[in-house]
């Protein structure tokens, strides 16, 4: 056999092992948020603990607001402590954690929140409305909103005290 | 107590594949029949184990042992006793444990049958599957184990999937599609003991072609069977997305398609030698490039079990079966010179080879079509998915000119064809695929695509019948038969060959399933008030009632719809939305009337609380039982093609005492 046709193979399949490996780095469900970038939909909400806010008000501050639901294990289980840790350490600087309970029963949610000892402020999605304006398809779904009122970066699933506090300081 | 056992033979079982493989070899090279006999010996004890492992794991199943990780993620105390069994292959390291059994089970038999007749290159077959083997106990010993303990162990498990527990079919399309993939390695397995050995005449080839009908019968029926669950439950009207998993499953059945015809060249005129060799490492390859897209979740798809850990380990065998198969064929290419010439262009072995390049291209679009987004994300940092129209745009027309020769292929003579056979074989069909398009345009079929499939899956409907008539009337005549017996002794004669026509029947069937369901499908989504009724096609639709109520693992709210046909009442049909406690969506399973002519598929897309309106969902789809029915032919087809023939069996050994002189290879 020739010495090109025996080259043939490692040349075909090299590149398709090279393609299929550098797959283990990507994350198929990641889709790009075509709201980065873009100014954070405004909203108001009713905190379980009867405080209000709206996103008007945060103005001029960094702004975490996190999507979660008591049901959902384990990803909000791994992340409310950090979740909680990241408020503990930013507040004084300025920054605001906002948690968005969904689809989610009152009694349940105010359980999930006791039991990870929750202190940012926490409310329910009664209609829907911040989900829908978000675009969020699952929890946890994580929104970085920066001082200028845009949004900053998505995260998808549970996040880590890594992520957080590399994306809190990019906004500060 | 069970994952203790459990792991044991697991780790047990990978150990004497290895030792199994390795003394074979040994064996083989030292001319050592006792090393070889007990490598033989490994291929049971491996069996025997893994068997242990999975009666095991249906034990901690059955028996709801929720200290068994996979056990608590996969079984509740809820789920009926159908979906608890079949919650072994629900989940990655269960799926992996079945597939290493039906691997364990064909090398068994692969061992067995073929042990007498191929002394020479049994040993070596035997170590490539242990190989096999191994790597997929290694995984199933290791990362993916599936007798993990946990503790403490919940009060109740999670339960299946709902998706996985919605329909009977989930039972047999998993592991008829597995039976698929894990049939390809015995004729892997024997492509390499021939390479090895340097017996690269007829052997390995007569040995391996029962086996690749065979893994090509449970291919077919797997893909199928999938497309019809698919149908069934996923509740879109559909049984064929382009899904990356189910691209991958087609893929192999596309490069194996093309072995099986080619590899009768090779039989018959002695051609081709290397080529069957590398669509065998090919088609090999790709089912386990098939597994690894479902289990690395390097793409994203319906299919995809949750990611882990085992994508590099896959991708390595991968690397390492082309590596070391392809050296193996290109350091033995001198051996496999063709003894044979292509004589003219209109013969068979050209319209084989046509058939070929057509299936290849046909794998290659669909391989770049599922690897783009990933080829695109890596070269371009944008993310795309490619869709229907890709596959459509590119396929279709490929498939058409495939039907084409799937016609003419089998009909038309070796070496060179005369025109005046040409037109005694080809007049009537083709005659009858012009009028089959036109009564198709008469009925309504528009454009060419749609036209040309009508036509063309005529044409090749006719020749196939009429090979079946002229063959009955031939014999009949000779031997005074009658015409039954003529037509099942003419078949028994020659069983690759008229199981061959038969799985062409069943393609047309599918042509004309698909072509159908497509190009006439009707959909209409209303809300209707208790009492209203909506008109689609022949039907009228009656919302009648919605009642809800509670089953042990789901809460289920069912709408009763009456159907009328011309005013006269044909059915009642029950769509319903099932709401499992682990999932926050609620899973909707549809209700499909079936006749011949048109399916009628009903889905409850919402309702009201109190009862008092529900939106459905309603869709025509002609012939799509056409499709299901095409696949049972294709599948008998390969059952008539590989039924044993006491005949022949008898006179193998004889023939090939002659075949295996010295001198010959």
């Amino acid at each position: 056999m020739a010495t090109w046709k025996k080259l043939i193979v490692p040349i075909a399949i090299i590149p398709v092992l090279l393609l299929l490996a550098y797959g283990f780095k990507t994350n198929p469900r990641e889709v790009p948020s075509p709201l980065i970038g873009q100014p954070a939909p405004p909203f108001a909400m009713h905190f379980f603990d009867g405080g209000t806010t709206s996103l008007g008000e945060l103005h001029g501050k960094p702004v975490v607001v996190n999507f979660w639901a008591s049901w959902c294990f384990p990803a909000c289980f791994e992340e409310a402590p950090a979740l909680e840790a990241a408020w503990q350490a930013y507040r004084e600087r300025g920054v605001m954690v906002i948690g968005v309970d969904i689809q989610d029963r009152e009694a349940d949610a105010k359980a999930f929140i006791e039991r990870f000892k929750l202190s940012f402020p926490n409310g329910p999605d009664l209609q829907g409305k911040i989900t829908i304006d978000y675009g969020v398809y699952g929890v946890p779904e994580t929104f970085f909103i920066g001082k200028d009122g845009k949004i900053h970066y998505k995260h998808v699933g549970a996040l880590d005290r890594k992520v957080l506090r590399a994306k809190i300081e990019e906004m500060l | 107590m069970i994952s203790t056992l459990g792991r044991f033979s697991l780790a047990l079982a990978l150990g004497i594949a290895l030792y199994g493989a390795l003394v074979s070899i040994l064996g083989a090279q030292r001319r050592r029949p006792a090393l070889v006999e007990s490598g033989r010996g490994a291929v049971f004890a491996v069996f025997g184990l893994v068997t242990f492992a999975v009666l095991l794991m249906e034990a901690a199943l059955v028996g709801r042992d929720f200290s068994i990780q996979y056990v608590a993620r996969n079984g509740s105390l809820g789920t009926p006793l159908l979906y608890t069994v079949i919650a072994l292959w629900g989940a990655l390291e269960g799926s992996i444990l079945l597939w290493i059994w039906i691997l364990a089970l064909m090398s068994l038999l692969a061992v067995q049958i073929e042990g007498k007749r191929h002394r020479e290159m049994i040993p070596y077959a035997t170590a490539v599957l242990l190989c096999i083997s191994a790597f997929f106990l290694f995984l199933a010993a290791f990362p993916a184990n599936p007798f993990k303990s946990i503790f403490p162990p919940p009060i109740d498990g999670r339960g299946p999937n709902p998706l996985l527990q919605n329909h009977p079919l989930m039972a047999i399309h998993p592991p008829c599609l597995y039976a698929g993939y894990v049939g390809w390695s015995i004729p892997y397995a024997f492509a390499m003991a021939a390479l090895i050995t340097g017996r690269l005449g007829d052997e390995w080839i007569r040995t391996v072609r029962r086996w690749s009908i065979m893994a090509w019968g449970f291919l077919t029926m797997g893909i199928i069977l999938g497309g019809w669950w698919s149908y069934a439950v996923l509740g879109w009207g559909g049984y064929w997305a382009w899904d990356p998993v189910e691209n991958a499953s087609l893929l192999p059945w596309l490069t194996g398609t093309a072995f099986l015809h080619t590899v009768m060249i090779q039989e018959r005129r002695k051609m081709l030698k290397v080529w069957n060799l590398a669509l065998i490492i090919t088609t090999f390859s790709l089912t386990i490039f098939g597994t690894f897209l479902t289990r690395s979740g390097i793409l994203s798809s319906v299919h995809a079990f949750s990611e882990s850990t085992i994508g590099p380990m896959f991708l390595a065998f991968i690397a390492l079966i082309l590596f070391s198969s392809f050296w193996l064929l290109v350091k033995r290419s001198d051996g496999l010179k063709a003894e044979g010439d292509l004589d003219s262009l209109i013969s068979r072995e050209s319209a084989f080879l046509m058939n070929n390049l057509l299936l290849l291209g046909f794998a290659f679009a669909v391989f770049l079509g599922t690897l783009f987004p990933l080829l695109s994300e890596a070269v371009r940092g944008v993310k795309v998915s490619v869709g229907e129209p890709f596959f459509n745009k590119v396929n279709v027309p490929i498939g058409l000119v495939l039907i084409f020769l799937m016609g003419i292929g089998p009909l038309i003579a070796w070496r060179r064809a005369s025109l005046e056979s040409l037109r005694r074989t080809f007049t009537v069909p083709l005659l009858l695929a012009f009028l089959g398009s036109g009564v198709a345009s008469f009925v309504g079929v528009r454009g060419l695509y749609p036209l040309l499939a009508f036509a063309l899956a005529v044409f090749a409907a006719v020749t196939v019948l009429q090979e079946f008539a002229r063959g009955t009337l031939t014999r009949r005549r000779i031997t005074g038969e009658g015409y039954l017996t003529a037509l099942s002794n003419l078949t028994r004669r020659s069983r690759r060959r008229y199981g061959g026509l038969i799985v062409h029947l069943g393609v047309v069937l599918v042509v004309i399933g698909i072509t159908a369901s497509t190009i006439f499908k009707l959909e209409k989504e209303v809300t209707l008030e208790r009492g209203e009724s909506v008109h689609l096609g022949r039907y009228q639709v009656r919302f009648d009632e919605l009642t809800a109520r509670q089953e042990p693992q789901r809460f289920v709210v069912e709408g009763t719809f009456s159907v009328f046909n011309a005013a006269r009442k044909v059915a009642e049909m029950r769509p319903s939305k099932r709401f499992y406690s682990s999932e926050q969506q609620p899973i909707g399973s549809v209700h499909v009337r079936s006749t011949p002519r048109e399916d009628l598929y009903l889905i409850l897309s919402s309702f009201t609380r109190d009862g008092a309106s529900a939106t459905l969902k309603v869709l025509i789809r002609p012939l799509v039982m056409w499709i299901w029915l095409g696949g049972a032919v294709m599948a008998l087809g390969a059952l008539v093609a590989i039924w044993p023939d006491r005949r022949v069996l008898a006179a193998e050994p004889l023939k090939e005492r002659v075949a295996w002189q010295p001198g010959r290879s």
